[in-house]
Formats: C-alpha cells, sequence, structure tokens
C-alpha cells in the first residue's frame, strides 16, 4: 500500500439559503495515495467541482465546511483557509476547465510561468525562472518555446493556451494536481493531444492527479481509481476498470447505460436509454438514499440512509442491495 | 430515389477574405438525418446559417423542395423560414429572458399573423407532447433546467411548420442521462411529423448513433461523405479515420488505434495548397501539397476527397 497524500473523512459542505442549509457535499470520504490517479465523475450538481474547490480552498466566503479528519501530506487540517492558501499552488496546483479564460490576457506567457513559480521558488533568479518556464513548454509539446514565451494568450489557439495552463501547474512541482474537465473546451483532434500529454507526464512525474470529469472516457484514459458522485454523496468508488466494467451501484449501472457506445450502437433503432426523474434539491434532500427516487431497483429499506458496502478489488458502493438479507 | 427536400450545390460562404465555406454541395432527403461534424472553424456553423437563411451564400445554389430559394425569395420572403428552422445551439440564449414561456411560444404565430385559438391550442399541446404542462406557460427561461430550455426552443421551432430543422449542436451541454431524452424526442418529432434534420454536432457517439448519413468538414470543405455506419466503421479519409480515432472510450477494447494528429487547424483565411490536410496528414505524399483532391465517388457509394483514399480501413497508419 502506498503512503496515503490525502486523506479526508466525513466531509460536509452546505450553503445557507432562505430555504434553510443546501447541503452539497454529506459525509464524503476521500483518499488519494501518492503518485496515484483518481478521477471524480458525475452529472451537473453531484458536487464534483465543490470537492475539487474545498481542496483548493476556493469556496465561496459563506460556505460552511465541516470534516472529520483532513490530512494532506502529513498536514492535518488541510482544509482550513489558512492551510488550503499555504498548499494552493506550491503543494496542489490546478488545471482549469477553459483556456480561453485562464490566462491573463495583458501578460505574455513567460510572465505567466515567471510568476507562477515565484511561491515555490522564492530564491531563484528571473533567469533561472524563465529558463525553467521554457523548458517546460517544451515538455508540453509547444514548439518554437523561446519565441513562444514572449507572446501574448491571444496569440495562442485552445489547445497551446490548455497546454500553457498545464505547465504552469505542472511548474510549481505539485505533490496533487488537480484538473478541472481538462479537455472539455477543445475540439476532438486537440483532445487527443492534451490527453496524450497529460497520460506521458503522468508516468513521469511523481504527482498524485485528480481528475475532474463528467466524462467517463477521459477517466478511463487517463486514471487508475474513480469514484462515482450522485447528489453530494460517493455511490461507488473502486479501480477504473472493476467499476466501469462491471458497476453495483444502481446510479452508476444507470450512467454507464446512458453512455453511447461508439460503433457497437450506429444506426440503432431502439430508443436511447436515459435516467427519469431529477437531482434532489439540495435544500431539501431525502433521509434515505439519495437516488432512491429515480432507481429502478428501489424497495423498502431505501428510505434509510444505505450502508458502505465493500467488495474485493478495492470496490465500494452505497447501496442497500450490497446487503445480503 | 425521391429528390432531396434541399440541395445545396457548390455553397461558398465568404466574410471579407475569409473563406468559411468552399464549395459544399449536401441533399438533404425527406425523413433523414443527415450528421454534419468538424471542429471549430471547418464552417459547420457557417453552412447551418447559410441553409436557414440567416448568411446569403456568396455563390452556389440551394434548393429547397426542388425550387431555387434565391428565385422564390424575391416574390416570397417567407419562402425559406416556412420551411426551414435553425435549432439554436444556446437554447436559454436563444430566449428572451424577458418574456414568458407563453409569450415566446405565442411569438412565432403572431409574427405569421395566424396567432388564434386554434394556433395557440396546437402550440399549447406540442408543448405538452415534450412533457411541458401548462404551468410551464407563465414560467421565465432562468426558471427552466437545460432540458426544458430545449424543449421550448424546440417547440417554438415547430410552431413554424417546417419541413426541415437545422439542429446546432441539440445536446452540448446536456448530462448524458439527459441527453438520451432529447435525442429519443427528436427521433419521434421526424418520424411522426415527417421532419428531415440536419443535424450539427461534435460529439461522434450521437452522430453515429441519430443519423443515417454523415458529412465530415475540414478548413471549409467536405472531404468525405456517405451512410453513417460505413464512414463510422471504415473512414476511407485519413482525418475521418482520425476524428474518429481521438473519440474517447470507456472500454479500451473498443478503442481504435488512436491517430495523434500533429498541429493546429490552420487558419481558413490562409489555407493551405492542395489537399487541405496535407500538412497534418500521417500518410501525404508529394502531389497532396500540390493538387486539391476532388470529392469522387467511390464503389461503395461514399464520397472521399483524398489522394490516397484508405481501402476498407486496412492501412496502416501509424500516429
Amino acid at each position: 500500500m502506498t503512503p496515503s497524500l490525502l486523506s479526508i473523512r466525513n466531509l460536509d459542505v452546505s450553503y445557507p439559503t432562505s430555504r434553510g442549509h443546501a447541503r452539497i457535499l454529506i459525509g464524503v470520504d476521500l483518499d488519494i495515495a501518492r503518485g496515484t490517479s483518481v478521477g471524480l465523475v458525475g452529472e451537473s450538481g453531484s458536487g464534483k467541482s465543490t470537492l475539487a474547490l474545498a481542496l483548493l480552498g476556493l469556496l465561496p466566503e459563506n460556505a460552511e465546511i465541516d470534516a472529520q479528519d483532513a490530512m494532506f501530506d502529513s498536514c492535518p487540517d488541510a482544509l482550513s483557509p489558512a492551510t488550503a492558501q499555504r498548499l494552493r499552488g506550491s503543494d496542489i496546483a490546478m488545471i482549469f476547465q477553459d483556456p480561453m479564460t485562464a490566462l491573463n490576457p495583458l501578460f505574455t506567457i513567460g510572465t505567466h510561468l515567471v510568476d507562477i513559480q515565484r511561491r515555490k521558488f522564492p530564491h531563484a533568479s528571473q533567469a533561472d525562472l524563465w529558463a525553467r518556464g521554457e523548458r517546460m513548454l517544451v515538455r508540453v509539446g509547444v514548439s518554437d518555446a523561446g519565441n513562444r514565451m514572449r507572446r501574448y494568450p491571444h496569440e495562442f489557439s485552445g489547445g497551446m493556451r490548455q497546454r500553457v495552463v498545464i505547465a504552469m501547474a505542472l511548474l510549481v512541482e505539485p505533490k496533487l494536481l488537480i484538473a478541472d474537465e481538462p479537455t472539455t473546451a477543445l475540439d476532438a483532434t486537440i483532445e487527443a493531444q492534451v490527453v496524450d500529454i497529460l497520460r506521458d507526464l503522468r508516468s513521469e512525474l511523481s504527482a498524485a492527479l485528480l481528475v475532474v470529469s463528467h466524462s467517463f472516457g477521459l477517466i478511463a484514459e487517463l486514471c487508475d481509481t474513480v469514484i462515482v458522485m450522485y447528489a453530494g454523496t460517493i455511490v461507488e468508488t473502486g479501480p477504473v476498470n472493476v467499476v466501469l466494467h462491471d458497476p453495483r451501484h444502481p446510479y452508476a449501472q444507470a450512467l454507464l447505460a446512458c453512455e453511447i457506445e461508439p460503433l457497437s450502437s450506429i444506426e440503432a433503432a431502439e430508443p436511447l436509454v436515459t435516467i427519469p426523474g431529477t437531482v434532489p434539491d439540495p435544500a431539501n434532500r431525502p433521509v434515505g438514499c439519495v437516488f432512491a427516487a429515480r432507481c429502478p431497483a428501489r424497495h423498502d429499506r431505501c428510505i434509510e440512509p444505505p450502508p458502505l458496502v465493500s467488495q474485493g478489488q478495492g470496490r465500494s458502493f452505497s447501496c442497500w442491495l450490497g446487503v445480503s438479507l | 430515389m425521391t429528390a432531396p427536400v434541399l440541395s445545396l450545390k457548390d455553397a461558398c460562404v465568404r466574410y471579407g477574405d475569409l473563406t468559411a465555406v468552399e464549395g459544399v454541395s449536401i441533399d438533404l432527403h425527406g425523413g433523414e438525418t443527415l450528421g454534419l461534424v468538424g471542429e471549430s472553424g471547418c464552417g459547420k456553423s457557417s453552412v447551418a446559417r447559410a441553409i436557414s437563411g440567416l448568411n446569403p451564400l456568396s455563390s452556389g445554389t440551394m434548393m429547397v423542395q426542388q425550387e431555387d430559394v434565391a428565385v422564390k425569395l424575391r416574390t416570397d420572403r417567407r419562402f425559406l423560414a416556412d420551411r426551414v428552422q435553425l435549432l439554436f445551439q444556446d437554447p436559454v440564449a436563444s430566449l428572451s429572458p424577458r418574456l414568458t414561456v407563453g409569450a415566446l411560444l405565442a411569438e412565432p404565430l403572431k409574427i405569421r399573423k395566424i396567432f388564434n385559438a386554434d394556433t395557440w391550442a396546437a402550440a399549447i399541446a406540442l408543448l405538452q407532447d415534450m412533457g411541458l404542462g401548462e404551468q410551464f406557460l407563465s414560467r421565465y427561461p432562468h426558471q427552466l433546467s437545460g432540458g426544458q430550455a430545449r424543449r421550448v426552443a424546440l417547440a417554438r421551432v415547430l410552431t413554424a411548420k417546417p419541413r426541415i430543422i437545422v439542429a446546432d449542436e441539440p445536446t452540448a451541454g446536456l448530462d448524458v442521462s439527459i441527453q438520451g431524452d432529447m435525442l429519443n424526442l427528436l427521433r419521434a418529432l421526424r418520424d411522426r411529423l415527417g421532419l428531415s434534420y440536419l443535424f450539427i454536432s461534435h460529439n461522434l457517439n450521437v452522430v453515429g448513433r441519430v443519423t443515417e448519413r454523415v458529412a465530415i468538414m475540414y478548413l471549409g470543405q467536405i472531404v468525405e461523405t456517405g451512410k453513417t455506419g460505413l464512414l463510422f466503421r471504415d473512414p476511407a479519409h485519413p482525418y475521418t479515420k482520425a476524428l474518429l480515432s481521438s473519440n474517447l472510450t470507456i472500454d479500451p477494447q473498443r478503442r481504435r488505434e488512436r491517430v495523434i494528429l500533429k498541429g493546429e487547424l490552420p487558419s481558413p483565411r490562409n489555407p493551405p495548397s492542395g489537399c487541405r490536410f496535407h500538412q497534418r496528414c500521417p500518410l501525404a505524399r508529394d502531389i497532396c501539397a500540390v493538387r486539391q483532391p476532388r470529392l469522387e465517388t467511390q464503389a461503395d457509394g461514399r464520397m472521399v476527397a483524398c489522394h490516397f483514399p484508405l481501402s476498407g480501413g486496412s492501412e496502416a497508419m501509424a500516429g
């Protein structure tokens, strides 16, 4: 067992609203071992982005964050504002979704790449930081890096900007790299290039990777472990090849069934699979299983909160179906 | 074979010195869904806007129900709008935030001066068909979910009783659990009302699932077109093959051998010589930089614009 880099127990995040507390995350446990890659998958409103932003200390000020335990690299209380701020940009780095807005249009790419390193390497010279930045740009596949360092973001295409954003994140030598939908804004052939770069970097880097995405395809491509979230809770987690090919939680099963398989289903006549119903209102959540209202396997016990069932191969899921009666 | 309901011949769209669409020909048949696929800047949205009358063609002809649109429009201003409607990509942005769903639904009827008890009842029935009851009539667009906003936009389009709907990314931004609902609804409406769709999407899994034929665009031109099953199983153009192989799948066994293209899409302002794809093509030879390939019909009925089309997908393409 590799030593744990991040270990969070029982994380709750909620916001006060006029209709009572909107509970966005409920009892989330997250473990990331050093050097591994974890995928966080879920639909809109599942809380996956809230979880990523909580790790970065970037939630709005009115967010109420409560965790039983939050350990990052032997640093306790990793989610407190002061600690999160210290870790952010030095030990935890982020690749944002939209490369069009992640760069400041007033500064050159070189300035971006130099400034990001200042906190982690306060005593290094400007020339050293510049040279490191240029080398990193080459490594993420930007040709003519010496010249590109002096260019502005608007002179770069989307794919090139996303490489710059990746280079920025890597330059601080983070222990944990969070990528929030890193390829969603890119065209298909450019997405393939960026996925390729991320996969290459994974094998070279010591950093652990947390990929947040709605795309099972991307997670399958980049991750060892997958966490499936629904309405602020983790419904199933385990190795990617186990969970994606044999999901046990009814929501994970339904979500995977909605994926359109390429090739196998071309011109198929039968209707596409959907999940009827809607995600529960975070201010008015059901007492028992959050998925019960939409679940095809719902039964009497689902009005009680479901237990977490661990099964072989490192898989666990949260459902009464896992309990032998 | 019956005559196509829409036929575009040698269409060009120019914006100043930029040629966004060059020599595109498309036939859309009654009751058919034709996919239009390509990356940003390939001209697919320009084609959509030209067909729905938002951008005039710079050259080329467009026939709808075998009538020349340019000629008809001289005497009948509504000729195109009565037959072709565009379903906009961003449904929330396409609905005025100041109007209720009821007012939004009445607007196209009022513009056509056909607003009366019968047409209004039909419009409400249409909305109910889509699973939106009368309680939605008093809501504003911001009170709708993404899926509901799309249904309202679709109901608005259908009140014009078009024959052809140009659907620009109809499922972009929808969660997969909702995406199926929208696609099932589009198919049911097509079959019931005898509609034809030009279906624009970058999501290849969706295009593979819902279209009968597909046209692949690259830098303003169609590089390959034909039956969707044929093209997706055995792409003949190296760009089609690369595009399909870049599709991420959850099942490694089904994954195609990935072709990673070098470089970025060139600017349409200054397209490459010869074949527009030659600089990124892993199979390019000398002639490709010099002579532009023509779209030619192959033995299996598809059309490909390539000097060296892949046969049966068996050619090894080293990435």
